[in-house]
């Protein structure tokens, strides 16, 4: 990587960019189906959560799901896109197992939701990727063919649940650029409510296209599309392993083939599942069973006064309200459980401690115990109360460091146990004074070299001062005194 | 009274309500009718037993609020029945029984009315003969060894036979109006959105409407009440205030403006149905209604937009005929070996035909010459209506361009049979009402009908005009039962 942060891929002499695309797939939460009334609970005993219409028996017809729209419009403010007030659901067919009408349910040529964009956070400044379109579709069931040795079954629990497909522009450069922008999109999502983001149940997938050209040139290599790749650890690892495949196509003077490529996450490679040539030929059409979606300016202003602040808006309200810097306001609003957390414990203690402890403290248990904020073993309510207890004084830093292990273990009220455990700072000057004394008479020798300019020693007569103290002893205080016996 | 099986909706409706006859009497004579005829090959599934108990459940507390009450009621096999198999006139679907009720039948039910049975059709309702069927051709009960007419051509001889009072069939293209017309009796194809196509096996989605066939436009009025509703399980459903059919049903069109579209004398057009034409005319002048030429430029298109627009849809319809999850399969050593055997196997060649058609015009490079060409043609079909019905209150037209022809005759010839849709087509494109009521006789005694076109939405009009018209030109079918067995 050279210095300006650009991500390159160096050949003998010559310097490769990447070009990434991504089209994300997001289910949509919502209760049921797109175009039935059957649940989309995860989870659930294969083929208990199909319709009729999922399992497109004769003379069953789709009907759109109202909240499915509102869920996409909102999703499509939320990215600052073009809500189209006119989209058309089209067919897309062609034949699978897991696929029962044969056709799936999109939206071709009109989507709902037009151009938008979303800035991403990168470590030297904000950078803008385009959204090209959000469009709505129906999910195809899932064919399991390792259960039984002669048969594919098939799982029509996803059949039909609603997709926003979300397609960016051409924008990203880097493996890095796609984390972050994965992540922004999945926290934006998650801050309107519209997609739980959770890639372990296949809520967020995408297809990532890849291409690569010599730095500085205007026109875009060919692409190549890897589908469905399911976390960002594998979308990374794919466009590494393909843009090196293709640069070592173009570094051998052979050309890269438009294709569609599937990753391969054990051999750590791209391969080819269907050239050009062998591309499906979808027969887009409007499906004849809906009429075109019409959307009113009035739906788009009430789902508008809906909309909670975003991730951007309330970055920047930390910074100019909390005197936040920058990063600490990235890492607060990433998560709409996070900055929730957050301007929750802030409500009655010190915005900077909290900030401090959050960021440090409870971070560092939630990753070590792999959980999420909302699973955290501490409540809101005790992290406040526990900075309140450093704030005015009652314990150190320290000891609030000891109190916090504690409280991890069914969530304790720090007050009891500073009060149970006698944690209580002293902080009464002549008991201070008195125990100083004490270090100063047992250490004379050590006091003689420190008067003889051994600076260094007065740490040496905290950490006595303290220990004396039982670790009780207010750290200001002591140093306050001691410096007051010693240069005195 | 005369014979039950002969007698129409309204006069069983009258007799159950007035105690003279029961349910109970009244489906035993169509069932006992129907063991005498299956000559015909009218059933693909019965419900005999099922509807004898019925009948005798509805006798015993009957509800005369119904406007159905205790009327036996065979319908075609393309809607979907609870318990009652479903093949939709295919193999692949031979085996196929719903665990729904489709919205229409539902509403006949819901009317005190009770199943008799599935009534044979072309195949997916694809064909104007009934001659694809997986089930085999109906005989028109008009002549021996004649089609009734398709797709509804169960429905239709089933009615001409006396082995139902009334029947429900689709019209996608003139699947109801053409065999209507070849078995000298009504049916009547709504406007687009008045009854829903929930529970129905879908041919062809923007054109498929279901429609009532009788042997009288009064029982047409009645029938129609029952089965248009609103339904929100329909996205294209259409929520608008339906008329009481049957109460405002008048035979005073007194200053009614029928339209005479020019296009419609297709060359090579049979006499009979010039004159069929011309007599209507002078019924409706006769009758009151000013009579206005009129022009529809782009009638000559609708047939070629039809094939494209109707088997575009349907390819896609039919993909889920597949093999994996109900009907018939045939297994094969992979999925694309199964899907390969099992629709090869399972649908018959005009729904081949069909398939490949609209599969080609959906293909890229060829979307814009074909689909979306036919979309943009149908646009200006839609609006030749519109202009028309800015002149003219409703359109008058022969049904089809011929009389019922003999069984085998056309079946070789994809085009001369589509040829038979060329007056019914244009309707369908349009989204618009058309009836079909019997008007006359060719050469050979067959019968041929006229079609009343009307506004969307005028069902009521048109219905108007019919029995209008109907009184003037008193009807009367020939059939002699010959093909009853003992």
């Amino acid at each position: 990587m050279s210095k300006n942060s650009e991500y390159l891929i160096e050949r003998e002499n010559k310097q490769y960019e990447v070009i990434i695309g991504l089209e994300v797939h997001a289910q949509v939460t919502s209760q049921s189906k797109l175009f039935s009334q059957s649940s989309t609970k995860f989870g659930a005993e294969p083929n208990t959560q199909v319709s009729l219409v999922d399992a497109a028996f004769p003379g069953m017809l789709p009907v759109i799901n109202e909240f499915c729209i509102e869920q996409a419009i909102k999703t499509g403010i939320g990215l600052k896109a073009k809500i189209n007030k006119k989209s058309v659901f089209d067919r897309k067919n062609y034949f699978y197992a897991d696929l029962p009408q044969g056709y799936q349910i999109s939206q071709y040529k009109y989507p709902i939701v037009g151009e938008g964009k979303v800035i991403l956070d990168m470590p030297n400044g904000q950078k803008e990727i385009g959204i090209e379109r959000l469009h709505l579709e129906q999910d195809a069931g899932k064919s399991i063919h390792d259960i039984d040795p002669n048969n594919t079954l098939v799982d029509l629990n996803r059949s039909g649940v609603a997709l926003m497909e979300i397609v960016s522009k051409p924008d990203l450069r880097s493996p890095d650029e796609v984390n972050v922008y994965i992540k922004k999109l999945r926290s934006i999502m998650r801050y309107l409510g519209t997609c739980d983001g959770n890639m372990q149940e296949g809520s967020l997938r995408a297809d990532v296209n890849v291409s690569v050209r010599l730095k500085g040139e205007s026109e875009f290599g060919t692409r190549c599309e890897i589908k469905n790749v399911n976390s960002i650890k594998f979308m990374q690892m794919a466009i590494i392993s393909e843009a090196n495949r293709q640069i070592d196509l173009l570094e051998e003077g052979k050309e890269i083939d438009q294709e569609t490529r599937l990753f391969d996450t054990k051999r750590n490679e791209t391969r080819s599942m269907r050239s050009k040539e062998d591309a499906h030929d979808y027969r887009y059409f409007p499906d004849p069973d809906l009429l075109p979606l019409e959307i009113s300016q009035e739906l788009i202003e009430k789902i508008k006064s809906d909309i909670p602040e975003l991730p951007d808006e309330k970055k920047k309200r930390f910074i100019d309200k909390f005197n936040l810097s920058p990063y600490e306001a990235t890492i607060l609003v990433s998560d709409i459980e996070t900055s929730n957390f957050f301007e929750e414990v802030i409500k009655n203690s010190d915005v900077k401690l909290a900030t401090n402890w959050i960021t440090g403290e409870l971070f560092a248990v939630l990753n070590e115990k792999n959980l999420e904020i909302s699973q955290s073993p501490v409540s809101a309510k005790n992290l406040s109360k526990l900075i309140n207890l450093i704030k005015d004084g009652t314990i150190s830093g320290k000891i609030a460091k000891t109190v916090f292990e504690q409280m991890i273990d069914g969530d304790q009220d720090p007050l009891i146990i500073v009060k149970e455990k006698g944690l209580k700072q002293e902080s009464d000057p002549k008991a201070i004074e008195e125990l100083i004394n004490k270090v100063i008479e047992n250490n004379s020798d050590k006091v003689a070299e420190y008067k003889s300019g051994k600076d260094k020693l007065f740490g040496f007569f905290v950490g006595q001062a303290m220990k004396e103290s039982k670790g009780k002893g207010n750290p200001q205080l002591i140093n306050k005194i001691l410096k007051e016996k010693l240069n005195g | 009274m005369s014979d039950i099986t002969s007698q129409s909706l309204f006069e069983l409706t009258s007799n159950i309500k007035e105690k003279k006859l029961s349910s109970e009497e009244i489906t035993k004579a169509f069932i006992n009718r129907a063991e005498k005829s299956k000559k015909l090959n009218v059933y693909v599934t019965d419900n005999f037993e099922k509807a004898i108990d019925q009948s005798k459940k509805f006798d015993s507390n009957p509800n005369l609020d119904f406007k159905l009450p205790g009327i036996p009621i065979a319908v075609k096999d393309l809607f979907c029945t609870n318990g009652v198999r479903t093949t939709a006139g295919s193999k692949i679907l031979n085996n196929f029984v719903p665990t729904y009720e489709s919205t229409v039948t539902q509403n006949l039910w819901s009317q005190g009315a009770i199943l008799l049975g599935k009534l044979n059709c072309d195949e997916f309702a694809m064909g104007s003969s009934n001659e694809t069927s997986f089930f085999g051709n109906v005989q028109n009960p008009v002549g021996e060894n004649l089609v009734p007419g398709g797709s509804s051509g169960g429905s239709s001889a089933a009615v001409a036979a006396n082995l139902t009072p009334v029947t429900i069939g689709t019209d996608t293209g003139g699947s109801i109006r053409q065999p209507a017309s070849f078995t000298g009796t009504v049916g009547l194809k709504p406007t687009y959105g008045s009854c829903s196509r929930y529970g129905i096996v879908a041919f062809a989605s923007s054109l498929d409407q279901a429609g009532p066939m009788t042997k009288n436009v009064r029982d047409c009025s009645i029938l129609l009440e029952v089965i248009s509703s609103f339904d929100q399980k329909d996205s294209t459903s259409i929520d608008y205030k339906r008329n009481y059919y049957s109460k405002e049903l008048s035979k005073d069109i007194k200053g009614k403006k029928i339209g005479i579209p020019k296009e419609y004398r297709v060359d090579n057009m049979p006499e009979e149905i010039e004159q069929l034409w011309k007599n209507g005319i002078s019924y409706a002048k006769d009758c009151g209604a000013e009579i206005i030429d009129i022009s529809l430029p782009h009638t000559n298109y609708a047939l070629p937009t039809y094939y494209i627009v109707a088997p575009a849809e349907a390819s896609s319809n039919l993909a889920r005929y597949d093999g994996v999850k109900y009907g018939f399969r045939s297994p094969g050593q992979n999925l694309i070996e199964m899907y390969e055997k099992t629709r090869s196997e399972g649908f018959g060649d005009e729904v081949k035909r069909r398939i490949m058609i609209g599969t080609y015009v959906l293909s890229s490079g060829y979307y814009d010459a074909y689909y979306l060409k036919a979309q943009k043609v149908r646009q200006l079909i839609k609006k030749d209506f519109d202009d028309a019905f800015s002149k003219v209150d409703a359109i008058l037209t022969p049904s089809t361009p011929s009389s019922a022809f003999k069984i085998g005759e056309k079946t070789n010839d994809p085009v001369s049979m589509y040829l038979n849709d060329i007056f019914t087509v244009p309707i369908n494109l349009a989204g618009l009402p058309g009836i079909s009521i019997p008007a006359g006789k060719d050469k050979n005694n067959y019968p041929l009908g006229l079609q009343v076109i009307g506004k969307p939405f005028d069902e009521q009009n048109i219905l108007n005009i019919s029995y209008a018209l109907e009184d003037k030109i008193n009807f009367k079918n020939d059939i002699s039962d010959w093909w009853l067995s003992e």
